[in-house]
């Protein structure tokens, strides 16, 4: 663990309050970018919550990443209005233009993760995707290397 | 000329640059000394054009223009200033001819009585729009019975999708002994293609707070949770916002109004899980447990939350709320149908021409919807279906746009009203890939709890799978049907028992285009890309060697200025050489 201070920070907030268990690891993970089993031993350590029962909700939400993940954060909307406009070429280029096979989510320099989404509601721009907290919308595959260089 | 300035800025507009034309105002004003009032609003509804901006005069003058830039809002600006507006790209106007005028006024705005019309992170806004005055008459001059009654009265059901009578799952709570209580807003609205929760708690977070803090009193709640999904940032802090303002003012906290009545709201944001919509598994997800459903009885009202009599709603519900106690029940059947009153909200999408947010009065035509209020088609192509209700609703065909819009002639046709998302398609979209995709996502999404969900889904999955590939037999119809019977009785909630609905739809719907996959081997609306071939019209081709290059895995064969040949073996059939081909040499099919 790189931030143990801002992890006691964030625990101590939430300790002895109930039904915290969620958006505790959704604090810790922004501190650390992800759920590392040392984080969630430390978590259950401090809190007395089971390992266990941690690691069950860590693996039943898709928000919690076991895994470390890129510096930007590329969400893909495959929701409805998406897919109906062709969102699949979009993914493609996207996985295209940072190498990405199928199988891998975050680019070998750790700068990209790549996710799909259920639908990120912007549907009337759709095909949408977002980096980091900014969402892109109208989009084409001829569209996607241009905003992957704002990034770089 | 003094005026006012506002610019939509919920999550869409952002998208499309609202942000950037906000900037532009504030600097055009700034330099060239124009008495303007700037002001924010979130979602003004016709999201296809956003950025949108509004501009209004002492005297009552309005125009919203759309498309606006960072470049063009300035001549709009100036020339409203000299009293000459600028007549191109105007939405809506009360002056002028708005390309909208029409749509617009077809529609009956009571959810969204004050989006895109007020700040959303001013208390003081939505106080001067009649805000919190429900709450002070409920608070005092009427008791409980009263306020379950008027919301029995106003024929109001759950805009989540199943449409229960609202006051009766009030009553419920209200008749449950119990010292503790909880009211919980649903906003985990995880259907794909819907966004008409997360606009509404955008552009009027106060309306929902208001809804909740009449129903605590009424069923005798002192604490409340609002659930929404963390794919919501904006309304989130919105929501954060608002909270702590109806605390300041004291609508929230001890004593409200002056009477024993207390009420404590808190936000949970949910962590990407669609099952969390079902309200036994959202209270788990509350109590910070995996998502999964629990049997019913007992009823969140019996034993909820922690165990407490809990009522659940979903945003829309608790929007209409303060409406109803302001205006009377009476005012509020007036709108709507005898079973299914008031109005409802549809976020429209897909390849209609007035993509984006609108309120219609229950009992409107499917066909009015789509063409009147939507616009009809985006494309030059015809329509084909139009899917409602998400993973949980079905796609309906032209045939069926008579189809009224209340829950029970929805339900009738194998659809169901859900919580408003409608998507609509022309004929570049195949039905057996639009029921994959449903199926898809409700197989990813499916917690795992019951066996035929878990199980059955995935086994339907593989077979849509199978037909898309061409390899489907037509005995695999009658097993997708038999498959989606048995999920439908043996699963727990609804995210299973309502799963199959999109693949038992397009069967009934669109059975030929099943039938075409499987005899013919073709998909007539080119999507399924196994079924795809890609050649080259030789009397076309001229030869440029454009294709060629764009051709991922080399596999168009031809010199310079001779006709090309496209390798069938190894083509992978991703389309390139067709987006690329300028001569239309390229024949998909």
């Amino acid at each position: 663990m790189k931030f143990k201070t801002e992890i006691d920070i964030a625990i101590n907030k939430f300790i002895s309050k109930k039904g915290v268990l969620i958006p505790l690891l959704q604090n810790v993970q922004n501190i650390e970018g992800y759920l590392s089993k040392d984080l969630m031993s430390y978590v259950s350590e401090k809190t007395g919550i089971k390992l266990a029962h941690i690691y069950g909700v860590a693996t039943f939400y898709t928000m919690f990443r076991l895994k470390p993940q890129g510096k930007h954060i590329i969400r893909v909307c495959k929701g409805t209005a998406c897919h109906v406009s062709d969102a699949n070429s979009i993914m493609n280029e996207v996985n295209n233009q940072l190498d990405l096979s199928g199988e891998e989510d975050t680019t070998k320099d750790g700068k990209f993760t790549v996710m799909q989404v259920a639908c990120l509601g912007c549907c009337s721009l759709a095909p949408v995707i977002m980096v980091n907290d900014n969402t892109y919308g109208k989009l084409t595959p001829a569209s996607i290397g241009k905003i992957l260089k704002k990034y770089e | 000329m003094s005026f006012v300035i506002k610019v939509g800025l919920a999550s869409c507009g952002l998208a499309a640059g609202a942000g950037e034309v906000y900037e532009a105002i504030l600097k055009h004003i700034k330099e060239n000394g124009i008495d303007a009032e700037v002001k924010k609003t979130a979602c003004i509804g016709m999201c296809f054009v956003e950025p949108l901006v509004e501009i209004f005069s002492e005297e009552q003058k309005s125009i919203t223009y759309g498309d606006v830039t960072p470049e063009s809002i300035g001549n709009i600006i100036d020339a409203f200033s000299k009293g000459k507006p600028i007549e191109e790209n105007v939405i809506i106007s009360n002056v002028l001819e708005g390309s909208e005028n029409k749509t617009y006024n077809k529609q009956e705005r009571i959810v969204l009585r004050n989006c895109g019309i007020i700040d959303p992170v001013s208390i003081n806004d939505y106080l001067e729009n009649d805000g919190y005055k429900a709450l002070e008459k409920a608070v005092k001059k009427m008791s409980s019975e009263d306020i379950i009654d008027e919301i029995k009265n106003s024929g109001l059901r759950g805009r989540g999708g199943a449409g229960f009578p609202t006051g009766l799952k009030w009553q419920f709570a209200f008749n449950a002994k119990s010292e503790k209580k909880y009211i919980v807003c649903n906003a985990d609205e995880g259907d794909p293609g819907a966004f008409m929760d997360r606009s509404v708690l955008e552009g009027d977070p106060h309306s929902v707070i208001e809804g909740m803090i009449i129903g605590a009193y009424a069923i005798g709640a002192d604490e409340g949770y609002i659930y929404c999904r963390a794919e919501y940032p904006l309304a989130i802090k919105h929501l954060n916002i608002a909270i702590e303002q109806a605390a300041e003012k004291g609508y929230l906290g001890n004593n409200i109004f002056g009477s024993d009545f207390n009420f404590e709201l808190h936000i949970k944001e949910g962590a990407g899980a669609f099952v969390c919509g079902e309200e036994t598994a959202l209270m788990a997800s509350i109590e910070g447990k995996r998502g999964m459903p629990t049997i019913r009885p007992p009823f969140p009202a019996q034993s909820g939350l922690w165990g407490k009599p809990t009522n659940i709603n979903n945003v829309e519900t608790f929007a209409n709320i303060a409406w109803i106690i302001l205006n009377g029940a009476k005012e509020y059947a007036k709108h709507g149908t005898e079973k299914s009153k008031g109005t409802k909200v549809f976020a429209l999408a897909g390849k209609i021409k007035n993509s984006g947010l609108i309120e219609v009065p229950m009992g409107m035509p499917l066909k009015e919807v789509i063409y009147d209020v939507g616009g009809g088609m985006k494309t030059e192509r015809p329509f084909k279906g139009v899917q409602l209700g998400g993973p949980s609703g079905g796609c309906l065909p032209a045939e069926l746009l008579d189809t009224i819009v209340d829950y029970d002639s929805i339900n009738k046709t194998g659809a169901i009203m859900g919580s408003g998302g409608m998507v609509v398609m022309d004929t570049s979209s195949c039905m057996v890939d639009i029921a994959k995709f449903f199926l898809n996502f409700t197989q990813n999404e499916s917690c795992g709890k019951c066996t035929f969900c878990r199980v059955g889904t995935k086994r339907m999955l593989e077979i849509l799978t199978r037909i898309s590939e061409g390899k489907g037999k037509m005995e695999d119809l009658d097993t997708l049907e038999e498959l989606s019977h048995n999920i439908i009785k043996s699963s727990l909630c609804g995210l299973g028992q309502t799963a199959p609905n999109p693949v038992l739809t397009t069967l009934k719907y669109f059975r030929d285009e099943y039938i075409t996959h499987i005899k013919d081997k073709t998909c007539p609306a080119g999507v399924c890309t196994a079924l795809l071939k890609y050649e080259v019209i030789e009397e076309n081709c001229i030869g440029c060697t454009v294709c060629a290059m764009k051709c991922p895995v080399n596999c168009i064969a031809g010199e310079r200025k001779q006709v090309h040949k496209i390798d069938q073996d190894a083509c992978i059939k991703c389309g390139a050489c067709y987006d690329a081909c300028k001569f239309n040499a390229i024949k998909k099919g």
